[in-house]
């Protein structure tokens, strides 16, 4: 009896490992980024009238930053979302239109130049927001994906939480979910206020 | 043999000339992905060391993905401000993590990862050596027979003999 009980436990031993590899999200990578401060950046924003954006204009607030675009699916799931999440006021949301203008939108004779790039990109969010709705006090246009390399952005939607002096506190990659606010960001977001 | 020198010189032109054509129109092609060959062999040297975290088995070299693309175009222009490989490696690291590296540098996070399949090896050694020396001595301990034992082995053994 005694014989069968080591590789039995050898085999369920395995069988944990194996189920909490499966189980895990491949996609969800460790980001080193947590801890650190966001990285600078200024940028255009949505709105051709005002003044360019960067993470020190929100310093003093908690804030969360939104990777998005409109050619990410995944986005359109996670939209409604935050635009409820938006009404109840409990965090200020900016938004980062990642790489709004793809190649395969330029026409294949020519490339497009930054004004015309910005220019689409503008016309092409704000008509989406219009639809969907807008949960964002402001957007920046990260239209060449610079900012977004820092931000060590890899897959649309990833979303950041930063604290008060500039810090972030969390990342999310892929879509925000009801149970994700009440149950990781709302109750951080309430500990960064309080601090 | 004078003659014949000059005409090799104007095949000689000629062919530069053709060269030199050639490889503007080539340039035209290329030139976003190679403006200068040496800044592209240290690109596929580095980015074949470097995930794709997009689609996350293939290596920054051979990976098509858009966002391969756009790192593969900062590394470039890191290698174009002379930084070393380490350094490349470490800004991409302070971007993306650890998982960013095909090979994970050792340290002690990743000491489990580098040592623990020796550490097992070590232990199935240690383990089966252990077996084997206690199979050894239940063995010799079963091969001495008593004297009865050897009388009732003679008697059937004989008894074979005759069936």
């Amino acid at each position: 009896m005694k014989k069968f009980l080591i590789p039995l436990a050898f085999f369920i031993g395995l069988l944990v490992f194996l189920a909490v590899g499966l189980n895990r999200n491949p996609q969800e990578i460790p980001s080193p980024l947590v801890g650190k401060p966001a990285p600078e950046f200024s940028l255009q924003t949505l709105d051709a009238s005002a003044p360019p954006f960067g993470p020190q204009n929100m310093k003093g607030k908690v804030w969360m930053l939104n990777v998005w675009a409109t050619w990410c699916v995944a986005c359109r799931e996670e939209h409604p979302v935050l635009v409820a999440f938006s009404k109840a006021n409990q965090l200020p949301i900016v938004g980062l239109s990642y790489k709004e203008v793809q190649p395969q939108d330029e026409p294949s004779n020519r490339k497009f130049t930054p004004e015309e790039k910005l220019k689409l990109a503008r016309e092409r969010s704000e008509s989406w927001l219009k639809r969907h709705g807008n949960p964002y006090v402001l957007s920046v246009m990260d239209l060449d994906g610079r900012v977004g390399i820092d931000y060590g952005v890899y897959g649309v939607p990833e979303t950041y939480v930063i604290d008060k002096e500039g810090v972030i506190r969390y990342k999310r990659v892929g879509v925000v979910t009801p149970e994700l606010l009440q149950t990781t960001i709302l109750p951080l977001v309430q500990k960064l206020n309080a601090s | 043999m004078k003659l014949t020198l000059q005409r090799y010189k104007w095949t000689g032109v000629l062919a530069l000339v053709l060269m030199a054509s050639l490889g503007t129109l080539q340039a035209k092609e290329a030139v976003l992905l190679a403006e200068d060959p040496l800044v592209e062999k240290r690109l596929v040297h580095i980015s074949e060391e470097l995930r794709c975290l997009v689609c996350q088995n293939e290596s920054l070299a051979s990976s098509r993905a858009e966002l391969a693309n756009d790192l593969r175009e900062e590394v470039r222009k890191l290698i174009r401000q002379d930084k070393s490989d380490t350094q490349i490696k470490d800004y991409l690291v302070a971007r993306y993590g650890d998982f960013v590296l095909y090979k994970p540098e050792v340290k002690p996070l990743t000491w489990v990862l580098w040592f623990g399949p020796f550490l097992l090896l070590a232990l199935g050694v240690i383990g089966m050596a252990l077996y084997l020396r206690q199979r050894q001595s239940t063995q010799t301990a079963q091969v001495s027979l008593s004297d009865d034992d050897r009388r009732k082995v003679q008697t059937l053994l004989k008894s074979g003999d005759a069936p």
